[in-house]
């Protein structure tokens, strides 16, 4: 086990390497001049621009600005953005919101998705399960964009229930938003708890159970339950990972101020320390998450050994 | 084994010489198992209303992609009055008049031949890509496999919509052609650059799966080349759940293209486009829902018939998911 997580640790490096890399490459062809837009309507004098590109390293070929900004990154520096503000700061300011978002995002999966998938499983082929089936497909096919608008017109604007823009009521902010982050796993938690518990149903150790004499609520919840949720739960963990990385238009559009808006703005004006810090932020949560699931499906299922 | 490989089984004998390819078998075997997996998929999906209300929608939305004219009820998408600004759906104009004045009947009908060409285009581009580069990795291994995988772990590590969003920003400034055009071209590349990981994967995963089966010894000690075995033996293996995919994938596509456009990346003015229509409509959504509501609805139908059209031929193809 111990070999297995470090031989992934050390094939984590180059891809969270080249991801970085690929996004400062073509980050740093952004258009336009950012020094010069930086003095706004007042022209810098060249002296000024020149100080300003030098430091920023902007005169350097491509792979000399990436190596200065990896000397940077392991020094705990991810730089500054063109008004000076530490990208770290921008990325402690922004990452709470993001978070909870994930948080509230990942409370409606196991809520809503598992319950769903639970009841539709044990009674498989009943009135229940059908609904759950066209469901999980109408919500998939809504593009998040539309959710969200439509969450927002109808929760928001008609029934005033939820704030539908900003943080200013703690958890009430997150609902709306959350659930719309979360609809497409949550329709892909509900089917996979549904197959999995339904196909484990089946299984001879359910009929062993059964022919012991066993209540039917025990040998569901107690036998079947426990083994179908073992590829529910590694979905769950491996999705963290991707709702921190997803929420760009879900914090746009519900003007949250976490990492996903901040990636948005700092691409439209161009500020590409940002960009690369928060983008590298989110592939490292990416690989993090995906690698503590692939551990933790050892541990919860004892069939599989990594050695 | 289909009926294909058994052909191009015995064409591989007679090129390498081992055979002369007449004295083949008088009975064929292969005729008498006439149920091959796509004719049970196909008795499959028949009996799945989820595959025609998809399959429907499909084709309705196709239609309108090619024939605009037919959907718009005589009313063109340019010509625009604005003292119509903003007009409620009526019995003449069903969606009603956009800020502009235009009838967005016609423009919301108009927009889904863009939609269409992005998501089929780019899902060609991801096929193309998934198939090249998962079979060489597959087929191949080791060092190239381990260098081909990694790649593909990189670009499947950036969200798809950050990764497009950055690449569409950069690409006016660049040199490269159609990546610099702010056309559908551009944004069906961007997708594709950044959505070809799980095409890959999937025959990468297939051709390694045949790669080591008793038919492809065959072949190669009957003295086919490599070429030869991976386009005749291994890849049709892969179609099965490669068109699953890719069904599903022309739906993402067209919702992932929806909110590129929306952010300001994708198509431009004066295109018309349903993420242009939502977010020109948004400012608006308090006063004049219809202008958000129509193109949104359109859209997730659109999205809706491929998703249904994927999912049916999966429960179809996929033995393992039968009940």
């Amino acid at each position: 086990m111990g070999r297995y997580v470090a031989r992934r640790l050390l094939l984590t490096i180059p891809v969270l390497l080249g991801a970085s890399f690929l996004i400062f490459a073509m980050v740093y062809a952004l258009p336009g001049d950012p020094i010069r837009a930086l003095g706004g309507d007042r022209p810098l004098s060249p002296a000024v621009i020149a100080e300003l590109r030098e430091r920023f390293h902007l005169n350097d070929p491509l792979y000399v600005q990436y190596w200065e900004y990896l000397k940077g990154l392991f020094q705990g520096d991810l730089g500054t953005d063109f008004r000076g503000r530490p990208v770290l700061d921008t990325i402690e300011r922004t990452l709470p919101v993001t978070v909870k978002l994930a948080l509230a995002a990942v409370l409606f999966e196991i809520v809503i998705g598992l319950v769903a998938g639970v009841l539709a499983g044990i009674r498989r082929n009943s009135y229940f399960d059908n609904v759950v089936l066209v469901s999980t497909t109408l919500i998939v096919s809504i593009p998040i964009l539309v959710l969200a608008f439509f969450t927002q017109l109808l929760f928001g604007l008609k029934l005033g229930w939820f704030p539908i823009a900003g943080t200013n009521e703690g958890f009430y902010s997150y609902v709306l938003p959350g659930l719309v982050l979360a609809s497409g796993s949550l329709a892909y938690v509900a089917r996979l708890t549904r197959t999995s518990l339904a196909e484990n149903l089946r299984a001879d150790y359910v009929r062993t159970a059964r022919a012991k004499g066993l209540p039917n609520r025990t040998v569901v919840v107690r036998h079947t339950l426990r083994n179908s949720l073992i590829p529910v739960v590694t979905f769950i963990g491996a999705d963290i990972g991707a709702l921190l990385g997803g929420a760009i238009v879900t914090e746009t559009v519900f003007n949250l101020p976490g990492i996903g808006r901040e990636v948005f703005n700092s691409i439209r004006s161009q500020e590409g320390a940002v960009v690369v810090g928060i983008v590298t932020l989110m592939v490292f949560f990416f690989i993090f998450f995906n690698l503590v699931v692939d551990v933790l499906y050892a541990v919860l299922d004892p069939r599989i050994r990594y050695d | 084994m289909t009926d294909q490989q058994q052909l191009d089984l015995r064409k591989d004998a007679v090129e390498a010489g081992t055979t002369t390819g007449l004295a083949s078998p008088s009975v064929d075997v292969t005729k008498e198992r006439q149920n091959s997996l796509w004719s049970d998929a196909w008795g499959d999906l028949r009996r799945n209303p989820l595959f025609w209300i998809g399959a429907v929608l499909g084709l309705f939305f196709l239609l309108m992609a090619l024939v605009p004219q037919l959907f718009a009820r005589g009313a063109d998408p340019r010509a625009c009055d604005l003292a119509d600004s903003k007009a409620r759906p009526s019995a003449q104009h069903w969606f009603g008049f956009d800020q502009q004045g235009c009838d967005y009947l016609a423009n919301v009908v108009y927009g889904a031949r863009n939609s269409l060409i992005i998501g089929v285009t780019a899902v060609l581009v991801i096929l193309l890509l998934g198939v090249l580069v998962g079979a060489v990795a597959g087929y191949y291994g080791g060092v190239t496999d381990g260098i081909l995988a990694r790649i593909a772990d990189i670009f499947y590590a950036l969200p798809l919509i950050l990764g497009a969003l950055v690449l569409l920003r950069v690409g006016p400034s660049t040199g490269i052609p159609i990546i610099n055009s702010r056309g559908p071209g551009a944004v069906a590349i961007a997708l594709a650059l950044f959505g070809w990981m799980t095409a890959m994967r999937l025959v990468r995963s297939q051709v390694i799966a045949v790669k080591s089966s008793d038919y492809v010894a065959a072949a190669r000690a009957m003295g086919a080349s490599s070429r030869r075995i991976l386009v005749r033996h291994i890849l049709p293996n892969a179609v099965a759940p490669v068109l699953v995919y890719a069904t599903i994938t022309i739906g993402v596509i067209i919702a992932a293209e929806a909110t590129l456009t929306y952010l300001g990346v994708g198509l431009q003015r004066p295109a018309i486009s349903w993420g242009l229509q939502i977010e020109a409509g948004q400012d608006s959504i308090r006063t004049a829902p219809h202008l958000v509501l129509f193109p949104s609805l359109i859209l997730t139908l659109t999205v809706m018939a491929f998703v249904m059209m994927g999912d049916a031929l999966r429960d179809a193809l996929d033995p393992r998911q039968r009940a």
